[in-house]
């Protein structure tokens, strides 16, 4: 065990939340909940945080921003996606300015599934992204710290600027990670309850 | 004069909880303009209407915004009742009350501390945010949920609170008041604190009225308005209400206004869980809006008034539902207030109107 996972920082982005998910992040951080005994610490700098918890879905205007987070982030990292919208789109899938979950911009390793979620489920991602740094930081280790294979920005996407210059928005690697969100967003619609349709 | 910088301040910004983004136009350390950015959280919810029915659509207004969450449903079913002349039962009316209030405890709170965390008090905002876990354990008791609630619905409330749970309540918040007393000590008080607020961020009545600000920004420059004076729901069953206001017009008032809010809100629910009759909670529509229907209301939210407008076209379906949000109205202000102030004030003003980036991008 490293010592990354004893004292992991976090840093947390609201990409088109309600705010319902980023309180409940900021829980988490206050009295009742207080990650900071297990070392968790809040951080506002991209570069010092390990693990990056997403909340809210993706939409045109702040998809680079996401991405631009991410890749300042050092290696080996974690991205935590908070909340039924940013698993999948959740409430607003069908709202015209969303295009998906956080899956459809960056690489996801953990869900958090809730509307909105609830702190406990927040703590839970995140011990499970310890794990998951842990083999990060291991294969990392194990490769003399170069990235074992180019980093794939998402399931599909060949090239994050693809999207950021808005040319080809819509190809077809960015459709299919979008079904794939909405495959997962079927599953995810029966813990949100028959609301929305 | 110094050269002029641009400074680009946000969407991501450690004191930012929301994305905005504001170009500020800096000479050496003064900002001569604050340029806004919106359009990050822009999701589209008003057109949504047109695919959700009425009643489901409940559900999507609360998740407008996850702090104000209760107020934006019951903003909704106020114009839809209108739209069809839905009469609410008395109960429903108070609980809805109730709710909203305490929802404005929980808001001020939470922005009480995102303040005393701007200016490096991080105790205080530890304090603030155990204090407002209290709210929130009413929250969970009363509807299951901690910030979306899904209590309100069109033609009333979903679920009664029992009258042991509401005298629940009564002792919760006795118990809060006393802590709460201490933290105002400090944020009324306490000279470092003053220090950092008085005279930060100054808007004078005229500057107040000429940008048509709303809420406790308003009532912190002067401007005694409040919707909650002209009686809407159970409002109008109390005894007495007088806006809470302050003449200081600067960060300071600014936080006096809302702390003092807090006690004030406390009040309100008390007074009516010892007035609230026994009715029924909730009515079913019957039908639907008609078509060329159009209802207004307005709401008093924790950040100031809001305006709702709903248009229906004869099937479940609504044509058009509008909100302006208190939000939206502010930012003429706040840009007005970064005119001139220190770079290093800039979170602090940013902060003091308390913004509500999703309301207003929707
Ligand atoms: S999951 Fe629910 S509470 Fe969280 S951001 Fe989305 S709508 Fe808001």
């Amino acid at each position: 065990m490293s010592s990354t996972i004893k004292s992991p920082w976090l840093i947390h982005y609201d990409a088109s939340s309600c705010n319902g998910c980023d309180i409940e992040v900021l829980a988490c951080l206050t009295p009742l909940y207080d990650v900071e005994r297990f070392g968790i610490i809040n951080t506002g700098n991209p570069k010092h945080a390990d693990i990056f918890l997403v909340t809210g879905s993706v939409n045109e205007r702040n998809i680079g921003v996401l991405q631009q987070i991410y890749s300042q982030m050092l290696e080996p990292k974690v991205v935590i996606a908070c909340g039924i919208c940013a698993c999948s789109g959740g409430v607003f899938r069908d709202c015209y300015n969303n295009l998906g979950g956080v899956d459809v911009a960056i690489p996801v390793d953990i869900y958090a599934p809730g509307c909105a979620v609830r702190p406990q489920a927040i703590i839970d991602a995140v011990v499970a992204g310890l794990g998951v740094l842990e083999e990060k930081r291991a294969a990392f280790a194990a490769t003399g710290g170069k990235l074992a294979e180019k980093p794939v920005l998402a399931s599909g996407l060949s090239s994050a600027n693809k999207i950021v210059d808005g040319v080809s928005v819509r190809d077809a690697a960015f459709t299919k990670a979008r079904e794939a969100s909405k495959a997962l967003a079927s599953v995810t619609d029966r813990q949100e309850g028959a609301n929305n349709d | 004069m110094g050269k002029r910088t641009v400074i680009p301040f946000g969407p991501q910004h450690p004191v930012l909880p929301e994305p905005v983004h504001l170009d500020l136009v800096v000479e050496d350390e003064k900002v001569v303009e604050a340029i806004p950015q919106i359009g990050f959280v822009h999701r589209g919810l008003e057109k949504l209407v047109e695919k959700r029915d009425f009643q489901v659509y409940v559900s999507i207004t609360e998740r407008i915004c996850g702090i104000c969450s209760f107020g934006h449903s019951l903003g909704y079913s106020q114009t839809v009742e209108a739209l069809m002349g839905i009469e609410v039962p008395r109960r429903a009316e108070f609980l809805r009350v109730i709710w909203h209030e305490l929802s404005r405890v929980h808001s001020h709170l939470l922005w009480l501390g995102l303040l005393a965390d701007a200016f490096g008090f991080e105790n205080l905002f530890m304090q603030c945010w155990r204090l407002r876990e209290r709210i929130l354990d009413i929250f969970e008791k009363t509807t299951g949920g901690r910030v979306i609630l899904s209590a309100c619905c069109v033609g009333g409330v979903y679920q009664d609170i029992s009258d042991e749970d509401l005298r629940g309540i009564i002792l919760v918040l006795d118990g809060m008041k006393s802590e709460y007393n201490e933290l105002l000590k400090v944020f009324l008080g306490d000279r470092s604190v003053k220090s950092r607020l008085c005279d930060v961020g100054y808007l004078s009545k005229q500057q107040a009225t000429e940008l048509c600000v709303v809420g406790p920004f308003a009532r912190a420059s002067g401007i005694t308005e409040d919707i909650r004076n002209y009686g809407y729901g159970a409002y109008g069953a109390l005894a007495a209400f007088e806006p809470v206001v302050s003449e200081a017009g600067d960060g300071y008032g600014r936080s006096e206004v809302r702390a003092l809010e807090v006690l004030q809100s406390m009040d309100i629910v008390k007074e009516l869980v010892e007035k609230i009759p026994d009715t029924p909670v909730n009515v079913a529509p019957k039908g639907s809006p008609a078509a060329g229907s159009f209802a207004v209301s307005r709401l008093e939210q924790p950040r100031g008034e809001c305006f709702y407008y709903a248009k229906g076209n004869g099937t479940k379906f609504l044509d058009r539902f509008r909100i302006r949000t208190p939000t939206s109205q502010n930012i003429g202000g706040m840009t007005t207030t970064l005119q001139g102030c220190d770079l290093q004030d800039v979170p602090l003003n940013v902060l003091t109107i308390d913004p509500c980036i999703s309301c207003t991008e929707r």
